[in-house]
């Protein structure tokens, strides 16, 4: 069999793909239940009888889930539907607690929108998104033993805290006319609807974690030949590659796939309608269950639940709340901080932007901010190996941390010491520098004392000085400095030091 | 020598409180009474999968001590309860009637439990049922059938045979149903007591196992129309547990059951709804007549009686039949011996869901499952389950125009007496076709009461008489029952369930 690159796949074929989306909500609570909507907990910790599905447990829609689902929706310039229904998708499979999924089918609380991409050469693509529908998570199976499937292994775990989380599933029409750009279209689109779902604080979009989650469904056609409008060339059979898991992973399916397919239609042989599991470790993908012998999930209307009814007031006051546009506010902020391409795009890679404006906002220049978030506290989320916003520290004292900076009150160094008691949970940065004794000394006659002191230990330094050498200042500076734990004001003591030794600085 | 001459299991449950508040008797001493008689007459009557003797008790014990201390108490604390196996009830096994769940211990309660729980009513234990509350006598129970009190050869209704029959035996004051299309009338009507479907919504569905979500409805079993809506008062009320609930008050039961005690009618219009009124045949001639005299005895008491017609009713068994497999294949899927119940291992998970569910499911509920999950496969949705809601919007509409005709709705409960356990068993259309004037108000959401109109004089047993009232009007069945229960018992010195024969009783 022909063996296709992605580039030559995409000059023989027109590719027409879609995405789907799975956004889990960070509501304090699930979907149906008032169980803890946490990352990480112990196993089987977070659930009641309604998520594990026992004999007479009975469903209670979020709220606040709802209202994510709808700023989603709104964020994607969806319509929202006065009244919308929940269904029963039925498949059996033990992480399915009642062995049918609750999720939205006919009635989808959003539907027809569509949404801007920019790609990094600025070029804006308008995607159409078909729904944006709220359901519930399944538990998460751990098969052991065998392949790591679940055929074969000796036993299998089933952890039900992510049963019922919240979801959001975002499904965009089918995309077409992209070309050679199908690859990175799809991983801007993801990467936008992350941006989105953070600056709408409904979710922490964090791939890594399956907070965001996207099948790629791709399908090759032929080229239109000269006279045939592209349109009017029928779609080719489509795979769905299900759960690839970050922007890279997303690129790369494309590519595989592409080039799969392409390989296979130039063979001669036939695609086939079916999903497909993605691999991370050898970015390729391998068959799932056929679509041509998919389950019927007997969807009908759930009829423990009342239909979604947001009111036109409430639906408006949601609108009001939708953030800019992430691409859109990224060109803004960049402007207004007069920050360069790369460091904007190193703030963005390092998730600082909204921490960011949130510390100009909070009366710092731009610049101060992106040192902090950019240095000292992305070395310590590096050393911590959390996220830059799971650090213990919000930008309001940040912005504090610099006022007193800024004040004289204390130095860089100081800042430091200060910041390391605030992540510590000391208190705020003020409340640290008191605590800790971190102001600066500049009460004059506490330095002359240091100054003399430090001159008598060292009497050859005070001739040297008046001999012209004023660089040897810098030792009694250092010997000062350590004996006040750093907390003179440098400039201070060297204009002492030269004052006694008759020297104009 | 009081103690030797009050049986105090004969007594009402209004009765039973009444005296508890006056010291005449403790609970201990109620529960105690009942018990015994569990034990003298269960074993052939089988009302009861399990008995709460200890639990009883206990609650029992600090009703009274703190009706000794003089705190106050709600109005039925003391009085024992039976609670049907549907219900989940915290540390009490609970099967629903099926083998699939046979030694589950529910880790929590259903918010009814709970209520009765706080209602200071001491748990007898938990009554029989047909499995999963999938038929018309109780015969469809993994655990065996219950045999009517009124003769043993004879099934007490179902799926709520256990509590009707538990009421009928004298095993207890009071029980809960479930009602999906007709689990309590019916039970009711065969065993000479009083049960009540409630508004749907009325009562909190949170914890009762799911047959058919969009038409189970919980609701009181007695033998009195007063004690049924005591009972119905406990039960009822918004729940934020349940989506589908309420959000109103409980209707006012017992102010109007007292005020239909009063046998006064006047200005009242009820409607004999054609279509169930055995005008067409097919109705058992003792049941019509019983029938026929109780509209006299409304009539009497300055009722107006008008006749509706309700057209689409005709469709209502096969909508409904298309409906509750539908979503009771889906409520029973969970069934799947991944978390609770029976688990019979295979090699593979799905061999082992397959092989448990096999095992552990009845024919009837088999069967039930196949209908449902045919209805609602990909390409017949719209010819069934779509068909059906059309039906049931129809069967609405047809109610609406009936009530604004008329103040209640009136029909025998079933078309005959109870028939012979066994008789029906392999005829499972004849099984459903029991259900055929309860099953309209399960489709529509609305109340209906069963309440015993007397015995079939061709075989000296329990005929029924059914009430409908509009949604929310809950309180209309216990007005104009309560009349009529009146009259009837006027002349039959006491309530029917005291004509009962005289069960045998075991040593």
């Amino acid at each position: 069999m022909t063996t296709m690159t992605y580039e030559q796949a995409m000059e023989e074929f027109d590719p027409v793909f879609g995405i789907e989306v799975h956004v889990e909500l960070n509501t304090k609570t699930k979907m149906f239940c008032g169980c803890a909507n946490e990352f990480g907990a112990e196993p089987n910790t977070q659930v009641c009888p309604v998520c594990l599905g026992l004999p007479g447990a009975m469903p209670v829609t979020n709220d606040k889930a709802v209202e994510s689902a709808i700023r989603l929706g709104l964020a994607l310039g969806c319509s929202i539907r006065e009244s919308s229904r929940f269904a029963r998708k039925n498949y059996f499979y033990p992480d399915l607690a009642k062995d049918y999924q609750i999720s939205q089918y006919d009635e989808p609380t959003c539907y027809e929108g569509s949404l801007d991409v920019v790609l990094d050469d600025g070029t804006v693509v308008t995607i159409g998104i078909e729904r944006a529908h709220m359901e519930e998570d399944a538990g998460k199976n751990t098969h052991v033993g065998g392949t790591g499937g679940i055929q074969g292994a000796d036993y299998s775990l089933v952890d039900y805290n992510r049963g019922g989380v919240p979801l959001v599933e975002i499904v965009t029409k089918p995309i077409t006319g992209m070309g050679a750009r199908t690859a990175e279209v799809a991983r801007a689109y993801v990467a936008t609807i992350r941006d989105i779902v953070r600056a709408l604080d409904i979710s922490d979009g964090r791939m890594e974690q399956g907070s965001v989650r996207a099948d790629v469904n791709l399908s090759l056609r032929p080229k239109a030949v000269a006279g045939e409008s592209q349109d009017d060339v029928p779609f080719g059979k489509r795979s769905e590659t299900k759960n690839v898991n970050s922007l890279r992973a997303i690129e790369r399916a494309v590519h595989f796939e592409a080039a799969r397919q392409a390989s296979l239609l130039l063979g001669g042989q036939p695609v086939v309608q079916e999903t497909r599991h993605w691999h991370e470790d050898t970015s390729s993908t391998t068959p799932g269950r056929s679509k041509e012998e998919a389950e019927d999930y007997r969807y009908f209307p759930e009829p423990d639940l009342l239909p979604v009814e947001p009111s036109r007031e409430w639906v408006e006051e949601l609108r009001s709340t939708i953030p800019e546009h992430p691409a859109k506010m990224r060109a803004r902020l960049r402007e207004e901080w007069g920050f360069s391409d790369l460091e904007m795009r190193d703030v963005v890679a390092a998730d600082a932007l909204i921490l960011i404006a949130a510390t100009v906002q909070a009366g710092t220049t731009a610049q101060a901010a992106r040192k902090w978030w950019m240095g000292e506290l992305s070395r310590v989320a590096n050393d911590r190996e959390v996220a830059l916003t799971a650090l213990p520290v919000t930008p309001d004292a940040i912005a504090e941390l610099q006022g007193l900076i800024d004040e004289g009150k204390i130095n860089d160094k100081l800042a430091r010491q200060a910041l390391e008691g605030v992540l510590a949970g000391e208190g705020s940065p003020a409340e640290v520098v008191a605590s800790r004794g971190l102001e600066v000394v500049s009460d004059d006659s506490a330095l002359e004392k240091a100054v003399d002191d430090a001159l008598a230990a060292q009497p050859d330094v005070l001739a040297k000085i008046q001999d012209g050498k004023v660089q040897a200042a810098g030792a009694i500076v250092g010997a000062v400095m350590k004996a006040t734990r750093g907390q003179a004001d440098a400039g201070r003591v060297r204009e002492i030091i030269l004052q006694r030794a008759g020297v104009e600085g | 020598m009081s103690e030797h001459t009050v049986d105090w299991t004969r007594a009402t449950a209004a009765r039973m409180a009444d005296a508890l508040a006056a010291g005449e008797v403790t609970s201990v001493e109620l529960v105690q009474a009942h018990l015994d008689r569990i034990a003298a007459v269960d074993g052939p009557v089988h009302a009861f999968l399990h008995i709460d003797a200890e639990g009883a008790l206990e609650t029992a014990r600090a009703v009274d001590a703190d009706r000794a201390a003089g705190k106050e108490l709600p109005r039925l604390a003391g009085v024992p309860i039976g609670i049907k196996d549907v219900l989940v009830t915290k540390g009490l096994p609970t099967t629903a009637g099926s083998r699939i769940l046979e030694g589950w211990i529910p880790p929590y309660d259903a918010t009814v439990t709970r209520r009765v729980r706080e209602a200071r009513m001491p748990i007898l234990g938990k009554t029989n049922m047909d499995e999963f509350a999938m038929g018309s006598s109780t015969e469809h129970s993994g655990y065996g059938p219950t045999c009517n009190p009124w003769d043993l050869e004879r099934i007490p209704g179902g799926s709520g045979g256990g509590s009707a029959a538990a009421l009928a035996a004298f095993e207890a004051p009071l029980t809960i149903g479930s009602d999906t299309g007709g689990s309590i009338r019916q039970p009711a009507s065969v065993t000479a007591t009083v049960g009540v479907k409630p508004t749907y919504g009325g009562v909190s569905r949170f914890g009762a196992i799911a047959l058919a979500s969009s038409l189970d409805q919980l609701g009181p079993c007695g033998r009195t129309v007063l004690d049924t809506a005591l009972l119905h008062e406990v039960m009822g009320g918004h729940d934020e547990m349940d989506a589908t609930s309420l959000n109103e008050p409980v209707p006012a039961c017992v102010d109007a059951a007292l005020e239909g005690a009063q046998m006064d009618l006047t200005g009242v219009k009820i409607g004999v709804v054609r279509e169930l009124s055995g005008a067409d045949g097919g109705y058992q001639a003792g049941v019509t007549q019983r029938f026929d005299e109780s509209l006299e005895r409304l009539k009497g008491m300055g009722a107006e009686i008008v006749e509706v017609s309700c057209p689409s009713f005709e469709y209502a068994l096969a909508a409904y039949y298309v409906i509750l497999p539908s979503e009771a294949s889906s409520n029973l899927a969970k069934f799947d011996s991944v978390r609770f119940g029976l688990r019979v291992e295979k090699t593979t998970v799905e061999k082992t869901m397959l092989a448990t569910r096999a095992e552990g499911f009845g024919d009837e509920v088999k069967r039930r499952i196949i209908l449902g999950t045919y209805a609602l496969s990909a390409g017949y949705y719209d010819a069934y389950y779509g068909s059906a809601q059309k039906v049931r919007t129809l069967v609405q509409r047809d109610f609406d125009a009936a009530f604004a005709q008329c103040d209640v709705l009136v029909s025998p409960t079933t078309p005959t007496t109870p028939f012979k356990i066994g008789e029906r068993i392999d005829d499972p259309l004849a099984m459903y076709l029991n259900d055929i004037a309860t099953i309209p108000a399960n489709l529509a959401g609305i109340p209906g009461m069963s309440l015993p109109s007397g015995v079939a004089p061709e075989d000296g047993l329990p005929t029924g008489f059914q009430i409908l009232a509009p949604a929310h009007e809950d309180a209309r069945l216990y007005r104009i029952g309560a009349a009529l229960e009146a009259s009837l018992t006027a002349e039959w010195g006491g309530p029917l369930s005291a004509q009962a024969p005289e069960l045998e009783v075991a040593e």
